[in-house]
């Protein structure tokens, strides 16, 4: 186990930021870190990457607890914090070179070269960081994130402030690396979890709210079936109500919206009784729930 | 810590701090050494350096908390410090580091007031009129007051991330203890001792030329005991 946080907890003043959060990330695993603005997401990975220590619980990062033995845990992970922090006044390379002294990295050029490469950063390599966009700065960040090859990989949302393509090029990275390595990455962008992560955990008001297999929480969120549905012709609701599986209807303009029982598919049903009542149909669609309708239900306050 | 050391080198002399630091530093030495008829060695009519030992320690209570203002309240201010305290090493080894670099960016900045020594040297009637050992004593004694400085500045850093009040805090905790126990002293009787206290008295000592264990160590221990004081502050995240 790569990461394994129990009871984790931490109190600013008299509120508990993280409250009793435990669990695990394997490597070869990316875990997405989803959670509304502060819900402790940072607080927790700040943690983990032994920057502030808990009030309570404990952190293991491959086997080295992060308060008996920070500089170990420190080894292992790589962390790019919110709002990635760069020296402004020191080149792309430089700042590498400085980043691998730290880590005693051997063959420090040929590994900058590999990064560089790897992150797309050719063409600003010789650049100053401040004279950076937004996006390449992230990949510089991710680039010192990585220099030590860690077995561990904390981002704190990497792909803030991107635009479209930058993020589909991060993304990519990401779900790249989580191939061999535990990434964990926090994140407030729904369509991000879907797209990258093999495990999401949901965290809300410093605690964790969901802790799922992708899969899972879609299937989590099918509560309500719902189909929308437009007729040419007037209908009656009374008979709409009588279909098969239909527990509530209502209408919407010209659209009907029916409501069946959890997981039972009612399309085929209405559109029997179309036929039967000689009404054609113009649209018909069945609302899929998606990661997003999980996090809202499990998020309200 | 060598990384860390090289890094702030390299700032130094890749911006223009560590010019503008040097450069101002030997304006002013020059001005009062050279120039100004009340001071100058020109006028003085005695081979000796004395002006550059009583002045520059003045010089230092401004130029070195401007130099070490940014170290700590930079970083923090900028959210870098995130990512040093997040790596294999530990705080005290940058603290270490930072101390080192910033220690070196002043004696670099004494180096070229050796001409100065050679120059009276020179002038002397007959050439080489000038104690030696007294020279080499108040480099000592000016080099590990910059050090003390320099671990002041650090420490001033450390509080805060608005850099002008880490330099403000810096001057202020400069003049303090190289000037203000002297004063204090004239308050009380037990004036011996309180004076001993203060930077300025081991600095004198150390200026004669007698090169006495007690005013290093005074030195060495004020030293670690701000960068202590700067770890201490550093770990208020921790609190």
């Amino acid at each position: 186990m790569s990461v394994k946080v129990q009871g984790l907890s931490k109190q600013f003043g008299a509120q508990w930021a993280v409250n009793d959060v435990s669990f695990e990330a394997k490597s070869g695993q990316v875990l997405g870190f989803l959670g509304p603005n502060g819900a402790g997401k940072t607080t927790t990975m700040k943690m983990i990457t032994c920057y502030i220590p808990p009030t309570q619980g404990q952190v293991s990062v491959c086997g080295f607890d992060t308060i008996e033995s920070p500089l170990l845990v420190n080894e292992k992970i790589g962390y790019l914090p919110e709002h990635n922090p760069l020296y402004k006044d020191m080149y792309v390379r430089e700042y590498l070179w400085f980043v691998g002294g730290i880590h005693k990295i051997s063959n420090t050029k040929k590994r900058i070269d590999e990064l560089i490469e790897m992150t797309g950063l050719e063409l600003e390599q010789h650049k100053l960081i401040g004279a950076l966009s937004k996006g390449y700065r992230q990949r510089v960040g991710l680039a010192q994130a990585m220099i030590h090859d860690p077995e561990v990989l904390i981002l704190d949302e990497p792909t803030s402030g991107l635009d479209p393509n930058q993020l589909v090029d991060i993304r990519n990275l990401i779900k790249q690396l989580g191939k061999e390595k535990t990434v964990i990455f926090s994140t407030h962008i729904m369509q991000e979890v879907q797209a990258v992560c093999d495990r999401v955990l949901i965290i809300n008001q410093g605690e964790i709210v969901a802790d799922d297999p992708i899969d899972v929480l879609r299937q989590k969120a099918v509560g309500n079936n719902i189909i929308t549905v437009e007729f040419k012709q007037k209908a009656d609701k009374k008979k709409l109500a009588g279909i098969k599986g239909v527990q509530e209807v209502s209408q919407k303009d010209k659209e009907w919206q029916l409501i069946a029982a959890k997981g039972t598919d009612v399309r085929e049903e209405v559109f029997a009784f179309a036929v039967a009542n000689n009404l054609t149909i113009l649209e018909m669609r069945r609302e899929l729930s998606s990661v997003e309708d999980v996090f809202h239900q499990l998020t309200k306050s | 810590m060598l990384s860390i050391f090289k890094k702030e080198i390299n700032s130094f002399f890749s911006s223009l701090i560590g010019y503008i630091v040097v450069g101002v530093f030997l304006l002013f030495m020059g001005a009062f050494m050279w120039i100004f008829p009340d001071y100058s060695i020109l006028n003085y009519g005695f081979a000796t350096l004395h002006q550059l030992f009583d002045f520059a320690p003045w010089i230092f209570c401004f130029l070195i908390p401007a130099i070490t203002m940014r170290t700590f309240a930079e970083e923090t201010q900028s959210g870098t410090i995130e990512l040093l305290a997040t790596r294999p090493i530990t705080d005290f080894q940058i603290i270490m580091g930072k101390f080192f670099a910033n220690w070196l960016l002043v004696i670099i900045a004494l180096i070229p007031t050796l001409l100065y020594y050679y120059t009276v040297h020179q002038l002397g009637a007959p050439v080489g009129n000038i104690d030696a050992g007294e020279v080499a004593g108040s480099y000592i004694g000016l080099i590990l007051l910059a050090g003390a400085f320099v671990a002041i500045g650090l420490f001033s850093s450390s509080l805060t991330n608005n850099q002008i009040v880490a330099f403000v805090v810096g001057i202020f905790l400069c003049f303090f203890f190289y000037m203000a126990f002297d004063f204090l002293s004239t308050l009380s009787s037990n004036d011996h001792l309180i004076e001993l206290f203060g930077i300025n008295y081991h600095y004198n000592l150390l200026s004669r030329g007698a090169l006495d264990s007690r005013d290093v160590i005074y030195f060495v221990t004020f030293i670690f005991g701000f960068l202590f004081f700067t770890k201490t502050a550093l770990e208020r995240r921790n609190w």
